[in-house]
């Protein structure tokens, strides 16, 4: 059987956009350690109703590590203290009995708390309709083998698509820039030769798009570290690189018509 | 009403190109002038808004996320498949017709899965020049893989993360007709009502989740893509927020629930650990491959697996399956592990599960190899149950996982309402009773990239000239003081129990009575005791705070609500198909041999439910199926 913990926790409760937030402190017995971190939270959540008491909203819907929906601070560190690790995939047996838990919201102006735990993340998607993605409109695409990607390429793409968006970077990143998930989502699309025709004009509107949201990058590289699916900061590199050069090649574009 | 399935008439392969050249066309300048409402941005409905508005209609997306890229379909991990026959092993659209038509146990429409199986090869090369990366070979070029028991390798795949990769693929597709101004998506917005005129869809009430506002939007076309309803049965592998509700509301406007009692149970799942857990985690079928499973044979085992020696364990499936052994299908796999745990033979700590054993395959392969292979797989599993199944085997239980009932549909995925669309899980259209691996990514985005686009066309033709029924329409304001009048319902209940629990109980019954193997008792107990509990739900429910404001207990109270009535409509709808097929095994019809007995001669027919209220048992209309192409046969695993 397994043995379960008796912990404090302390949350931050807020109850919306525009009200003043504080800590709260809660008692969570008897918690299985095969439960997770946010099935903590569900037990904890039942004894509030039970006693009456609003319950605590939090952010998550998968619980399987995929969704990007979770992420909370935990003890000030966005997802906790495992690595690679989205909150929902935290367990309870990595803590211990009698520890005390501080659990707050995802931090940054760009996001800012609609209630509780959960904050609003709309930017990222704004980054993305400025760019992140490649026009093939439906039914114009050639047979799928007729453009080979060696498979370094291909795998490369896909280290950086596996981005699951949940703003852990910005949240870990002391000047809560947008760098980690707009340069993944550049290295996705920029890297495969689908991505070719529109590289700069997308490097170009996604980094100025998610400047107008987040703040700049002083490669602290708390993102990486934060990151539930361990993204690299190379991707950082590649497209401060992209985006000089979408200067000179646009300008050059712009020019040609 | 007569239940008119659209089926063009021909021969089967060229039924889909004749279609589309008799369907009406918009022509490209008027398309503008007509607003579609996508309700659902999981694969269906972001592929679906992305075209349309390539097309040139004027769309109008919603979801109940904070973004399209969250929706359930990112969980899919194992693949999509596509008869492009790359691998040259002998694929062909009419053999994933074939397969599929089988692997649904012969309950499916034949017309639309051959539909499915030819625009498959078309979502490849789509999702492809999206910048979907998927897995390559050396050479460049895309590889394949067997999946589910499959003879050939038609299966593409991003790492364990397929589901991912796709949706990313639409939403950002999507995104790029937002960014166009051809698509107006709204995020945190549910669907609690259709609003109809005339028998008609003519729009749909929503609920603001943030603020609590309730607005009303009016479209010439309405469009669920809104998943499947396997929460129903609490613990799944669903995720949290996936529920019936923009269908089931649907269903109360009129719109006929197609076989609801299929729904597909997984073999290899994580076993719940303890009371608390809030959902169940699916592993790749994939390990079924290299894993054995057995169960000790003697009730009262104490010994830890390794401890056990080889004459004391049941290898049930290798025993009493000799050719397919560890691979029977899903069904097969997921029932004998129900008989093993209900004899008392579970392993675990809460004898909930039965062993898949990697000791064989690292003995063979060595350990290097097993681990290269199921890696992603093993660290999950011991991330969760702090258990590494190098050392010891792993656990494993069937969960829901699919349903393949959902919204009746004919050929255009027009359901019973006209205007009213349905597509990927949402509807029953391909799959039968019961989905191969694979096939419902490929149904997603058939639906919404390929299908939906033309066949939408034929019902927006005729209304040209015609402006979307305006919101300040009495039939809009009714719906929405209905929506208001419901919230205020639950809110104002003041009981004592939380909509979780009663969705906990309400799992409870299903999974019991619904779950891999029914009965007419277990059935007939199971409708008097989901009625009881939903009286006791509308007594007692307990939602605290306000309903100005994100509140999830509120959101969860309405699709519980919704649960309950569709959970009745399973039973009723299992009670009536007294013959086992698919994922439907009815105790009373198998073979000697223990195997599901389908009844053609009664029941090769679609049971398409009419609702009526909430106190009167629907009426079923029965679509009969047609085959002309394929012989049924009894399936034999032995
Ligand atoms: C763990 C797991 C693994 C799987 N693996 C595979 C696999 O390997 N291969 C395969 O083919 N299939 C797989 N499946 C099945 C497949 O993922 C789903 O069937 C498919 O993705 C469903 O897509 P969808 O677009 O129909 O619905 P979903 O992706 O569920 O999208 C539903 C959308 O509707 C919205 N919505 C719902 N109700 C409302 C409402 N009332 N108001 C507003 N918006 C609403 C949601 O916000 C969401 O955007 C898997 C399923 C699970 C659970
Ligand atoms: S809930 Fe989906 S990633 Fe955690």
């Amino acid at each position: 059987m397994s043995n379960t913990l008796n912990l404090t926790l302390q949350i931050w409760r807020q109850e919306g956009p525009n009200a003043a937030g504080r800590f709260e402190t809660y008692e969570a017995r008897d918690i299985p350690d095969d439960a997770s971190f946010l099935e903590m939270l569900d037990v904890v959540n039942e004894n509030l109703i039970e006693d009456g008491k609003v319950p605590i909203e939090f952010p998550h819907d998968c619980r399987e590590g995929i969704c990007g929906t979770c992420g909370v601070m935990i003890n000030g560190r966005a997802h906790g203290q495992e690595k690679g690790t989205a909150t929902c995939q935290l367990h309870m047996r990595k803590f211990s009995d009698g520890d005390t838990i501080a659990i707050e919201p995802w931090r940054a102006a760009a996001f800012p708390v609609v209630k509780d735990l959960v904050v609003d993340r709309s930017p990222l998607d704004a980054v993305i309709e400025a760019g992140g993605f490649i026009t093939a409109p439906t039914g114009t695409a050639a047979d799928a083998n007729e453009t080979p990607i060696p498979k370094e390429a291909a795998d490369s793409a896909m280290d950086a698509a596996a981005c699951i968006g949940c703003g852990a970077c910005i949240a870990a990143c002391p000047n809560s820039a947008g760098q980690l998930f707009t340069s993944a989502k550049l290295w996705h699309l920029n890297s495969l030769p689908q991505g070719q025709p529109e590289r700069f004009k997308r490097t170009e509107a996604m980094v100025e798009t998610m400047e107008q949201f987040f703040g700049s990058c002083t490669n602290h590289g708390e993102c990486s570290e934060a990151c539930p699916k361990e993204i690299s900061l190379d991707f950082i590199a590649y497209m401060n690189r992209d985006y000089i050069k979408s200067k000179r090649v646009n300008r050059k574009l712009a020019g040609q018509r | 009403m007569v239940l008119d399935s659209k089926v063009p008439e021909g021969p089967l392969a060229e039924k889909w190109d004749s279609h589309k050249f008799n369907v009406k066309l918009v022509n490209p300048a008027n398309k503008r002038k007509f607003k579609i409402l996508v309700v659902g941005t999981g694969l269906a409905g972001a592929s679906a808004a992305a075209t349309l508005g390539e097309l040139g209609y004027e769309v109008e997306a919603f979801t109940f996320h904070d973004s399209p890229r969250r929706a359930h379909s990112i969980a899919a991990q194992g693949g999509i498949n596509g008869a492009k026959n790359y691998r040259n092993d002998g694929d062909s659209i009419y053999r994933l017709f074939y397969d599929t038509i089988k692997g649904g146990d012969y309950r499916g429409r034949e017309a639309n899965t051959y539909r499915l199986a030819q625009v498959s090869v078309d979502i490849i090369d789509q999702m492809a020049a999206q910048g979907v990366p998927f897995a390559r070979e050396y050479g460049g070029l895309l590889a394949n893989r067997s999946f589910g028991g499959a003879q050939v390798s038609r299966t593409f795949y991003a790492r364990g993360q397929t589901g991912q990769q796709l949706l990313l693929g639409a939403y950002q597709q999507m995104m790029g007709q937002v960014n166009a101004g051809k698509v107006k998506l709204h995020t945190r917005m549910e669907m609690l009502d259709l609003v109809t005129k005339d028998g008609e869809a003519v729009g749909i009430v929503c609920r603001n989740l943030l603020t609590g506002e309730i607005t009303s939007h009016s479209g010439h076309a309405v469009v669920l893509a809104t998943g499947g309803y396997g929460n129903v049965f609490y613990l799944s592998t669903n995720a949290m927020a996936c529920n019936v509700t923009a269908a089931w509301r649907a269903h109360r406007k009129g719109a006929y629930f197609a076989n609801p009692c299929y729904t597909q149970i997984h073999p290899t799942c994580i076993p719940a650990a303890d009371e608390f857990q809030s959902k169940l985690t699916l592993m790749s079928e994939s390990l079924r491959n290299d894993g054995r499973i057995w169960v000790p044979r003697d009730p009262d085992e104490k010994r830890a697996a390794k401890d056990i020696p080889e004459e004391e364990r049941y290898y049930y499936l290798e025993e009493k399956y000799p050719a397919f052994g560890n691979l029977v299908p899903r069904d097969v796999a997921s029932r004998n592990a129900k008989t093993v745990v209900d004899q008392g033979l579970g392993v675990g700590p809460l004898k909930n599960g039965v062993y898949l054993d990697f000791a064989a395959a690292i003995e063979r392969d060595g350990l290097d190899k097993v681990w290269e292979r199921y890696s992603n797989l093993m660290e999950m599993y011991e991330r969760i149950t702090g258990e590494d199944p190098r050392e010891t085997p792993m656990r494993i239980f069937p969960a829901t996982h699919y349903t393949m009932g959902g919204l009746w549909v004919d050929y255009n995925l027009m359901t019973s309402i006209p205007s009213l669309y349905a597509c990927g899980e949402a509807n029953f259209s391909d799959h039968g009773a019961n989905r191969l691996g694979a096939s419902a990514l490929m149904q997603g985005l058939a639906d919404g990239y390929f299908v939906l686009p033309y066949t939408i066309g034929d019902s927006l033709a005729g209304k040209l000239g015609t402006d979307p029924v305006s919101t300040d329409d009495p039939v809009f304001a009714d719906a929405e003081q209905a929506v208001r009048d419901r919230i205020d319902t639950f809110m104002s209940i003041n009981g004592t129990r939380s909509p979780d629990y009663f969705h906990r109980e309400l799992g409870k019954l299903i999974w019991n009575y619904i779950g891999m193997e029914r009965d007419q008792n277990g059935l007939e107990k199971a409708i008097a005791e989901i009625r009881a509990l939903r009286e006791e739900f509308w007594k007692d429910l307990r939602v605290l705070g306000n309903s100005d404001t994100l509140n999830s207990s509120l959101e969860k109270a309405g699709r519980v609500a919704d649960f309950f009535e569709l959970g009745e409509l399973m039973a009723r709808d299992a009670l009536d198909r007294e013959e086992s097929c698919g994922g439907h095994f009815r105790a009373e019809s198998q073979t000697p041999e223990g195997e599901a007995l389908r009844d053609d001669e009664n029941f090769a027919h679609v049971s398409a439910w009419e609702w009526h209220d909430a106190d009167t048992p629907q009426t079923k209309h029965a679509e009969e199926l047609v085959f002309e192409n394929v012989e049924l046969t009894q399936r034999s695993y032995k």
